[in-house]
């Protein structure tokens, strides 16, 4: 390898090579062939219209036909797309081969000029834009500089603060959740509550929290989707000896019940994938491992945080209930979270 | 003449007293396009533009936007009384109850796929030709905005039905938006009209995707072109071929023919493929709720490697002064990929400040000639492979029995050796490659035919090359390495000399080359 | 049993026939009926459980161990139920051929007679989940598919894919695709919670919810293409790479067509 200079003779240039007429241009019979070639694609062209029209007209909405390595196919969605893709793709291969068989294609040669203007264009714009500047006297009227420069400023926060109303403040929603001391945990869907006994050994449930009866949310105790983004819960039923936690976390857990927020303290996605014999969990959406036994630690993945977990107990009936709020956010991180 | 000629030269008349248009259409008509097959890969993309405007205005047509709750209540059975938005119900509705609806859902959707596609293939050679040097630079910018944009409007499109998939990459849009420091909570509040999943997204992002952004990409396409138009097209040297002029057919019949036919081709492809093979089976993924979830929950496969580089990242978060910065997606989603794509598109000044080269180009590097250029695109595409790749690890797991655990590792490690190996190994291709070229021009290609010499000796004949493709392999140009001087002219020491020292290295990198075969060398030969 | 035969020419097949024909000579006695729970006679119950007490100690004991208590290398089986036994051993996943993965589903080892006296015995150790009956399975009567489908999303996508075509899970773990799995062995992996997967326990997904959930399944397994070929209804990644390959390969295809001179 070494680095080579371009003074040298290169080899010339011989010209194009000469022109070579198509059989087309000379046979009386390829041109006839090709003409014909062409007719037939454009008819192949129509068949794919008319196949179209007869599929939108004739074939009804529940008729399927079996294809071979398609399967069970909806006739009408089939014809219909066969029928709009030959008549496109035949116009198109009639126009081209049109083109390339019987059209003069002989080839032209243009030649290229600088794009850079000649220099008394340039001189000109020079002097035209120096003349122009002059004559605004930005230079020696130095209050209306400074002035322009405020009222620029201040011009260019209305269009951003007409923007404010796009949607409400953060305030305190992305630390809470619906879950309050005393609030049942209810099942996802059915919403009912859970007794102890409901979940054996290896068992999860997604659980949501109860809805107040009397219609904490107005006249109709619905929830929103906002909700359901922070609020499952999965319930977990390990033997208690399997438990590796702090003496904190452990009494949160309740006779080997153990509650994590579903919402991926990464990109909060539902985290779901609950592996019995591992009691690890995983996020389907980018692989981060949670072992349930040491409190949902990251054991693998993007997940920064273990998911939150919730202080259970039980009520006076013996069903389950949050004894306190999260402690912490759900969810993924956010510049205002405190996570110490 | 005959009446329909009377009739045209009446109405070109008719318009030309009134614009004086017959001048600069003339001389637009005389326009020659040079004929290589991917010069074609553009038009592939502003072919499926035009198939997306129509395909999505008849999808407007029935579209609902909202998220209001509905009860559904339509054909498909098994989602009967299920509660959905306005927007996944209609889309449901297109799919089922409007005839040829689902078609056009998958043609527009497939067209998104080829769209992307073709942008990327486009790319990919204006790189590895060099068609962006002076004086195109503008139009390569203009292509990276363009490429930018295609990636919102993907996601923005994809979106829109609603449906558990595309609920699942919104979640994960607000998380990456909710990342960023300082304003994030606040600008996905305001996005979003609300705590995820708002109010207001699918409507907002609506407007947006049939408004906004393809009006920017109206504009930005008629730029693209105009210039492609105003500059003349590139051409790969050959014989008569020079910087000077450009080689190819007229306008008029050949070009407009081929390519509008092409057009029609491009559009029945794709609905071909609408026919044939199903794409986004939004009933099967059911109505978004945040609660659930699917196993093998991927993007398209443009936004594809941006999720294989999150989930690659490590778990990386810093927590002080009561707040919080999410390396593990601010790196991977947001910095990461400014960096590509800022290099990319200040990569034609890059290129030019390193080589020195500020002349005007118009004939195209064979991806050979230029080892580094080279050596760098494969290093680019084995990163964005590999982040891929990773973004569908447990679609592959299952497919070929792996662990994900493993195909991630795999990805963590390769991702920092892959792509410099890769440019090593182009880069000896390519040499060896050009080695290859000076043998041909030199020696002939080989016959196979042996022959044995009066000696006894076997030697195989060569047959000459014809002197158009001698031509071809030997008239690029070789670089030379820049020479900076410490002193410059004045007698001024050079300031920066650090910057001036690695300018040199990159330039003396960039030149390395195998000499390419001069007129004497071929004389000598011929007189053996 | 023709679905099973698809597995005859699986690379287990020639091992396990081995050991099928092994244990026919071992074993003398025959059960008449695979329905052994409906009405037996407490003879006829405790001749299966003898039976099932011979075949276990034959084919399960070298590592579930001989009272099936369990070992370092297989779990306990006292309590897991005869529900647990149908699955494991109806599906074909146990006796498992490789220790190394997880189990996986081929062609069952013992006769539906014998499952059923395995299923016996390991009853008869401690009372655990029962195998359903026919009655209890008529999910086309008691199940509604929309619920079915909430239900799966909330509970099975994630693991199973959203239309149950199976996914990855860690360090080469998947769940299986539930396409053609027969809906008694989904009731019974849904009740016992077989290898990596959870229980999900009567309480929390009620026996008709659980119909629900397999009427779903079936209908998405009986379900036509509706939009042309699925390739394996996987989502996006598949989709890109058909873009990719037929759609960019037609179009260049054409393009080099295009571009080439007519001769």
């Amino acid at each position: 390898m070494r680095t080579v200079s371009n003074e040298i003779e290169s080899i010339k240039d011989p010209g194009p090579a000469p022109h070579v007429l198509r059989a087309a241009d000379v046979n009386p019979r390829s041109e006839k062939r090709a003409e014909q070639q062409v007719a037939i694609l454009f008819a192949l062209s129509g068949v794919g219209s008319l196949l179209l029209i007869y599929s939108y007209v004739f074939i009804a909405n529940d008729v399927f036909i079996f294809i071979p390595v398609m399967g069970n196919q909806h006739a009408q969605q089939l014809g219909l797309g066969i029928g709009m893709a030959m008549s496109l793709f035949f116009l198109g291969m009639a126009a081209i081969h049109w083109a390339k068989t019987l059209m003069s294609e002989t080839e032209v040669v243009n030649h290229r000029h600088e794009f850079r203007s000649s220099d008394e264009d340039r001189e000109d714009f020079i002097k035209t834009v120096k003349e122009g500047v002059a004559g605004v006297q930005l230079g020696r009227r130095k209050l209306i500089k400074r002035s322009m420069a405020a009222s620029i400023g201040l011009f260019a926060l209305p269009p951003v603060l007409l923007l404010r109303d796009l949607g409400p403040l953060p305030k305190k929603q992305l630390e809470t959740t619906n879950w309050k001391s005393g609030t049942r945990l209810v099942t996802d869907p059915g919403d009912r509550p859970i007794l102890a006994s409901d979940l054996e050994v290896g068992s999860v449930v997604q659980v949501l929290p109860a809805i107040a009866e009397s219609g904490e949310k107005g006249e109709h105790p619905e929830r929103l989707l906002s909700d359901i983004a922070k609020d499952p819960v999965l319930l977990i039923r390990l033997r208690p000896e399997d438990f590796n936690l702090t003496p904190e976390k452990l009494a949160m857990t309740h006779e080997g019940i153990i509650a994590f927020s579903k919402i991926c303290s990464h990109m909060g996605c539902a985290v779901a994938l609950y592996e019995q014999t591992t009691k690890h969990l995983l996020c389907p959406c980018h692989q981060s491992t949670f072992d349930v036994t040491r409190g949902a630690k990251v054991i693998f993945g993007p997940a920064a945080r273990p998911l939150p977990q919730l202080d259970i107990t039980i009520d006076a009936e013996g069903y389950l209930i949050a004894r306190a709020p999260f402690s912490e956010s759900v969810g993924p991180s956010y510049w205002e979270r405190n996570s110490q | 003449m005959t009446t329909a000629e009377k009739r045209v030269g009446a109405i070109a008349n008719f318009v030309d007293e009134r614009t004086g248009a017959a001048g600069w259409v003339k001389k637009s008509l005389n326009k020659v396009f040079p004929d290589h097959w991917s010069f074609m890969l553009g038009e592939v993309c502003m072919y499926s533009f035009i198939i997306l405007l129509l395909s999505g205005t008849f999808l407007t047509l029935w579209f609902d936007p909202s998220q209001r709750e509905v009860i559904y209540d339509g054909v498909y059975e098994p989602l009967q009384g299920l509660k959905m938005s306005a927007a996944y119900a209609s889309t449901l509705d297109i799919s089922f109850e409007i005839r040829g609806g689902l078609l056009m859902r998958q043609i527009h959707h497939w067209s998104a796929n080829i769209f992307m596609a073709a942008i990327v293939a486009h790319l990919l050679r204006v790189f590895f030709t060099g068609a962006f040097r002076k004086p195109r630079e503008f139009n390569w910018i203009l292509g990276i905005i363009l490429v930018t944009l295609g990636l919102v409007e993907g996601l923005f499109g994809y979106s829109l039905p609603d449906d558990l998939l595309s609920g699942t990459g919104l979640r994960i849009t607000s998380a990456i938006i909710q990342a960023i420091p300082l304003v994030g909570t606040y600008i996905t509040f305001f996005l979003f009209g609300g705590a995820f999943p708002g109010v207001g997204f699918i409507p907002r992002i609506f407007t947006l995707h049939v408004l906004l952004i393809p009006g920017i990409f109206l504009a930005v396409i008629t730029i693209h072109v105009m210039l492609v138009w105003y500059q003349k097209h590139t051409q790969f040297a050959g014989p008569g071929k020079t910087e000077k002029n450009v080689v190819g057919h007229p306008i008029l019949p050949v070009y407009m023919a081929k390519a509008g036919g092409f057009f029609f081709i491009v559009f029945g492809v794709t609905a071909f493929l609408s026919a044939v093979a199903s794409i986004n089976p939004i009933w099967l993924y059911g109505p978004y709720t945040p609660g659930q979830i699917s196993a093998g929950s991927q993007p398209d496969w443009y936004m594809g490697w941006l999720d294989g580089l999150v989930r690659m990242a490590p778990p990386w978060e810093t927590h002080a002064f009561g707040h919080t910065v999410s390396w593990n997606i601010l790196i991977p989603a947001l910095i990461v990929p400014g960096i590509l794509f800022t290099g990319m598109a200040l990569y034609p000044f890059i290129e030019s400040w390193i080589t020195g080269d500020k002349r005007e180009h118009h004939l195209l590097d064979r991806p050979r000639n230029v080892p580094n250029r080279t050596a760098l695109g494969v290093m680019s595409i084995t990163f964005v492979m590999i982040s891929l790749i990773n973004g569908g690890n447990d679609i592959l797991a299952t497919a070929f029995d792996l662990s994900i655990n493993q195909i991630m590792w795999f990805s963590r490690i390769s991702i920092f050796v892959l792509p410099p190996l890769a440019f090593v190994i182009t880069k000896r291709l390519c040499l060896s490659l050009q080695r290859a070229d000076r043998e041909l021009v030199l020696h002939g290609k080989e016959t196979g035919r042996l022959v044995r010499m009066p000696s006894g000796e076997f030697v195989e004949v060569h047959e000459p090359i014809s002197e158009q493709k001698r031509f071809i392999l030997t008239s690029h140009e070789q670089p030379t390495p820049l020479v900076l001087e410490d002193i410059d002219s004045r007698g001024v020491r050079r300031a920066g000399t650090l910057k001036n020292k690695l300018r040199v290295r990159l330039s003396k990198a960039h030149a390395v080359a195998i000499p390419k075969v001069t007129a004497q060398e071929l004389k000598e030969i011929e007189h053996h | 049993m023709k679905r099973l035969s698809r597995y005859r020419r699986h690379k287990g097949a020639a091992p396990l026939l081995l050991i099928i024909a092994l244990l026919g000579i071992g074993t003398t006695f025959n059960i008449a009926s695979a329905t052994i729970k409906l009405a037996p006679n407490t003879f006829a119950r405790s001749a299966a459980i003898e039976e099932g007490k011979q075949i276990f100690l034959k084919g399960c004991s070298s590592c579930h161990g001989l009272n099936a208590e369990g070992s370092a290398i297989a779990p306990s089986l006292i309590g897991v139920g005869a529900a647990s036994v149908d699955f494991q051993v109806g599906t074909g996943r146990m006796p498992m051929a490789d220790m190394s993965t997880q189990a996986v589903r081929k062609a069952p080892v013992y006769t539906p007679e014998q499952t059923a006296a395995l299923a016996a015995y390991v009853e008869s150790l401690a009372p655990g989940p029962m195998i359903p009956t026919e009655g209890q399975l008529n999910y086309e009567r008691d199940g509604s598919t929309a619920e079915g489908g909430e239900l799966f999303r909330n509970n099975c996508a994630m693991c199973h894919n959203f239309a149950g075509q199976g996914g990855a899970l860690t360090q080469g773990k998947y769940a299986p695709t539930l396409m053609g799995v027969e809906p008694k062995y989904i009731y019974e992996a849904l009740i016992t919670g077989p290898q990596a997967m959870p229980v999900f326990s009567d309480k929390t997904i009620t026996p008709a919810e659980k119909l629900s959930l397999i009427k779903w399944i079936k209908a998405a397994e009986a379900e036509p293409n509706l939009g042309g070929a699925t390739m394996g209804r996987i989502g996006p990644v598949t989709e890109g790479l058909l873009a990719w390959i037929l759609g960019m390969g037609l179009l260049i295809a054409v393009a080099v067509w295009l571009t080439t001179k007519a001769r």
